[in-house]
């Protein structure tokens, strides 16, 4: 273990990121029978339209209530009109839930989403989910962050369950059972059977194979998942109460963790995130143990996944990488990163938690010291331009970039990934592993294919001087 | 509050942004939440940019919200100065900025005491226009910035150039095959002997803009952006302006002759001479440009009385209406605009060329119409190449909104001779090609796939027999689609419920009666 602490800066906050109201684009996917309306302006329409790309011409289950100028200067009940788009969405899609995206125009006139939301919902007969996720105080993932910490406040109460269990066999019971879908039926008797730990919930959207794959292997070690926040659909969400174990799979979750702790009473297992193999044994690990569990195999299946990967370490040995900063991926992308073999220069990143992420803070020391490479700095609310400074000065192999910055630097010379496919590649578990190398190594393979061609840099002269 | 899935015209700000980051050397900083910077990844993304996009951020967040704010944009727009020294920064307002009311022309003037740069704040309002009318207005405000700046200081040089002149005024980044056009306009004013005195916004100085007035006349391609600008320049300086779009043939030709009264009115004065286009126009119609030719070759007869839709934007909506109309020989079921602030216009450019018009930026709007008049080709924007997809309906882009496959790297103008070249093109590779079409009709089509149940509205209330559903079946594709709705709206008609082989022939025959 090293014995170096870790620095932490923070800088302007002048970086590029996407606005949180994009998590309308996987969560409408995750959450099947779910509909995101997001109340805001033109802008926020604008953005997703441009950010969802082609999944816009799919029919989304998806849509702006877009407001006018009437709704900014109160000339229009803020009600009724939200009564009459939520009938429409009834009508047109019969969804199983509702959530309503707060942006900052509902921030700034302080429409009262909230309030608004328990009433409706009576009328309507469809629940309502406020989450705010704005650009005033979140970054990128962080408004799944926001929707999963809304919706965690309707989970069904666990106690509910426990008497259930005294009396499953009685029939007036049985009928209560028949609101949960038969899916939900089955696990929750499942998890009834395994009994040689207290419920473990796992939380953060992930696509349902990575999901079920994480559940697995969880189940070699004799440990049962019995439910996600969120599940694939909005009427089977898991259960919660006092004495329930929750687990975060991504590090973006704190105020989701922090709802459930607080609110829902559940006790947190705090782990390192389950990327790169690991990540993901250490992340068994700590579960394991706080259920004192003894695991199995699981140092000889971390090896097996480190040998499946060695043409990908071979490229990545020694090489450099500057992660900018924006979707709060970075510490545990920086972590696997530095146990591959890389030097990490810089980890940018839009909001750290220092307690949600202890653990993983404390995976990275432990890496950096078995590697023997100091501490990366971690830089939170970086500034893109002094960042861009800083990368001229070090020059570094790799730069781990927002979509704005990407083709300037790749102009410039240095190799660049966009961040945002980290979010939406599948990069959980075992499995998995092979995905983050797979897209750090692309663009050094694409030059070991162009390596000959002396066009690295594309700019013009004149150009060079000026860099943002 | 307005139920919306999509847009054709972005928020105001975009506008802004794209005027601003075409001029060299102007930065903009925008007063906006977090994540409100995706114009940058648009910019790097689309047009594949390979340098820094010249756009800020100055972040609202929380601290903004609660005690304003103050000091930060002005020390943004002081930082920005130190770090890039540009000749102009430009304050952009956002929806945010807009309901904050926060004082920009204040953040402006206090800038401006300490910084080299000159600072304006955009004068647009986010509730009132939309991205195109905004980049208008933009435009028209810098150079009416530098105009009156440069006639302050004294040094407005309104001597007409030697030689005939012109500026082009309207293209910018992001802006749909602007970079070809302008290439393709360059040529066009080349070959007719004018020079190019400024092309504005993109690539321009802003200090050059004080020699605008230079210029002879002012040639304004689209119709959205630049014509404010044009209007204000006629008006200050009395410079005439060629607002035609070259775009097609005819209006190529038309907007030559333009051209040719404006510059005479000054060649008659100052060197006596008096230029006549007609013959160039002659030739390049004739003989340069493949367009009248294709049109009337053997090939272009199976285009007459096919029907298509069009819809995108006033300029290209408009011009391609007309060329389709006149130039080809097409029927056009349907000509629509999302530009509504320019709806009377539109309506009188396609009047006559078109069976019905339809001013809109609702898409729903745009897919049921194209579902009921089915269509054998639409020209539009990618929403309407999704229409087509989802309705089996072959689509070429014309128009704005667009991904990044119409931003190619090969010559693809849409303006000037080679323009109508690569229109031609389009308009003929999105129609079936004319032999195919007659073999399909002849052997019966060539998909063997079940019934095409592709379409927009969501009835499901009739139901075909199996024997009508083979019947179905040995109808063409391509027409298939069509038979099945009339069928369908015939039963309707009828109140039959169930479809058989004999609903299916009565259809058919109350359809031809």
């Amino acid at each position: 273990m090293s014995s170096e602490n870790i620095t932490f800066e923070c800088e302007t906050g002048n970086y590029h990121t996407s606005c949180p109201i994009s998590c309308v684009a996987w969560l409408y996917q995750k959450i099947e029978d779910s509909f995101f309306l997001v109340v805001g302006t033109k802008t926020c329409g604008y953005s997703l339209q441009n950010a969802l790309g082609v999944m816009i011409f799919a029919e989304p289950r998806y849509a702006m209530a877009e407001l006018e100028e009437g709704d900014i200067s109160a000339q229009s009940n803020d009600y009724e009109e939200s009564k009459r788009l939520c009938f429409q969405i009834k009508k047109d899609r019969n969804p199983s839930v509702i959530i309503w995206i707060g942006t900052c125009t509902t921030e700034i006139i302080k429409m009262d989403l909230e309030g608004m939301a328990p009433k409706l919902e009576t009328e309507l007969g469809v629940p309502i989910v406020v989450a705010r996720a704005n650009g005033l105080d979140y970054a990128f993932t962080q408004g799944e962050d926001t929707v999963l910490a809304a919706m965690a406040h309707r989970c069904p109460e666990r106690d509910l369950l426990i008497n259930k269990r005294k009396v499953i066999q009685n029939q007036t019971i049985q009928d209560l059972f028949s609101l949960f879908s038969p899916k939900s039926k089955e696990e929750t008797l499942e998890s009834l059977e395994l009994e040689n730990h207290p419920p473990l919930v796992l939380f953060g959207s992930l696509p349902s194979t990575v999901a079920s794959q994480l559940s697995l292997e969880l189940k070699r070690q004799s440990i049962q998942v019995s439910g996600w926040l969120p599940a694939q659909r909005y009427t089977d969400l898991p259960s919660l109460g006092d004495g329930v174990y929750v687990c975060g799979v991504n590090p973006f979750l704190s105020r989701t963790a922090t709802t459930l702790i607080r609110r829902r009473k559940c006790k947190l297992i705090g782990a390192p995130f389950p990327t790169g193999p690991d990540g993901t044994r250490a992340w068994i690990e700590k579960i394991s143990s706080v259920f004192g569990i003894k695991t199995e195999s699981l140092e000889e299946r971390e090896q097996q996944v480190w040998q499946s990967l060695k043409n990908y370490l071979n490229l990545v040995r020694g090489k450099s990488v500057f992660f900018m900063g924006d979707n709060l991926l970075e510490i545990s992308l920086a972590r696997f990163s530095i146990r591959c073999g890389m030097i990490v220069y810089e980890i940018g990143i839009p909001y750290m938690d220092k307690r949600y992420q202890a653990a993983e803070l404390a995976l990275s020391q432990k890496t950096c010291g078995e590697m023997c490479t100091p501490m990366p700095r971690i830089v939170e609310k970086p500034d893109n331009y002094n960042q861009i400074q800083r990368m001229r000065e070090l020059q570094p192999d790799l730069a781990i970039t927002g979509m704005a910055h990407a083709n300037p630097l790749e102009a410039r010379g240095i190799n660049t990934k966009w961040s945002v496919e980290f979010t939406f590649a599948q990069i959980h578990g075992f499995i998995n592993a092979k995905d983050v190398p797979e897209l750090v190594t692309r663009p050094l393979r694409r030059n070991n294919s162009l390596e000959d061609l002396g066009w690295t840099n594309l700019i013009k002269k004149d150009n060079e001087i000026k860099v943002n | 509050m307005k139920l919306a899935y999509w847009m054709y015209a972005g928020p105001a700000h975009i506008g802004t942004l794209r005027v601003a980051s075409s001029f060299k050397n102007v930065h903009a900083i925008m007063h906006a939440p977090l994540g409100d910077d995706y114009f940058n990844v648009m910019r790097s993304m689309l047009e594949r940019e390979r340098d820094f996009t010249p756009v800020t951020a100055s972040i609202v967040d929380r601290h903004v919200l609660a005690r304003g704010s103050q000091e930060k944009v002005v020390d943004n727009t002081m930082r920005k100065d130190k770090e890039e020294c540009p000749d102009l920064i430009v304050s952009t307002p956002t929806c945010t900025s807009s309901i904050l009311q926060e004082d920009l022309q204040n953040f402006v003037d206090r800038a401006s005491i300490s910084v080299n740069s000159d600072v304006i704040p955009a004068d647009v309002n986010h509730y009132r226009v939309n991205e195109l009318q905004a980049a208008d207005r933009t435009l028209e405000q810098i150079v009416r910035y530098y105009l009156d700046k440069a006639r302050r200081q004294g040094n407005l040089d309104q001597s007409l150039t030697d030689v005939p002149s012109a500026n082009i005024i309207g293209i910018f980044t992001l802006g749909f095959h602007n970079q070809h056009d302008c290439r393709e306009l360059k040529r066009l004013l080349q070959d007719l002997g004018v020079k190019i005195n400024q092309v504005i916004p993109e690539g321009g100085f802003v200090e050059d803009l004080k020699k605008l007035p230079k210029a002879w006349f002012n040639l304004i391609p689209y119709r959205e952006v630049g014509l404010m600008t044009a209007i204000y320049l006629e008006k200050e300086f009395g410079m005439p302006y060629v607002s035609t779009t070259p775009m097609g043939i005819a209006d190529t030709a038309q907007c030559i002759r333009q051209i040719q009264k404006h510059i005479n009115t000054w060649t008659l004065i100052l060197m006596n001479q008096k230029l006549d286009y007609e013959p160039y126009i002659d030739q390049q119609t004739r003989f340069i440009s493949q367009a009248a030719w294709f049109s009337r070759s053997i090939d272009c007869q199976n285009l007459t009385g096919k029907e298509a839709v069009v819809f995108g934007d006033a300029t290209h909506a408009s011009s391609m209406t007309k060329i389709l109309a006149q130039e080809m020989g097409i029927r056009i079921s349907c000509a629509g605009t999302y530009c509504k602030h320019d709806a009377e216009w539109f309506e009188e450019q396609v009047q006559g060329f078109c069976d019905e018009i339809l001013i809109t930026d609702d898409h729903t709007q745009v897919g049921d119409m194209i579902a009921r008049l089915e269509p054998s080709a639409i020209f539009g924007t990618q929403m309407e190449r999704h229409i087509g997809k989802r309705l089996d309906i072959p689509c070429g882009v014309i128009s704005s909104p667009v991904h990044i496959q119409n931003f190619p790297l090969g010559y693809r103008p849409f303006l000037g001779y080679e323009g109508s070249n690569q229109i031609a093109d389009l308009v003929y590779n999105s129609f079936t090609l004319g032999m195919e079409d007659h073999l399909l009709e002849i052997f019966g089509g060539h998909d063997t796939k079940e019934v095409v149940t592709k379409s927009l509205s969501t009835d499901k209330d009739l139901v075909w027999n199996s024997e009508s559903q083979l019947e179905l079946n040995k109808i063409p594709g391509f027409v298939r689609g069509k038979t099945k709705r009339n069928t369908e709206r015939f039963a309707r008609q009828k109140g039959i419920t169930g479809i058989t082989v004999e609903v299916m022939y009565a259809a058919k025959e109350a359809l031809s009666a």
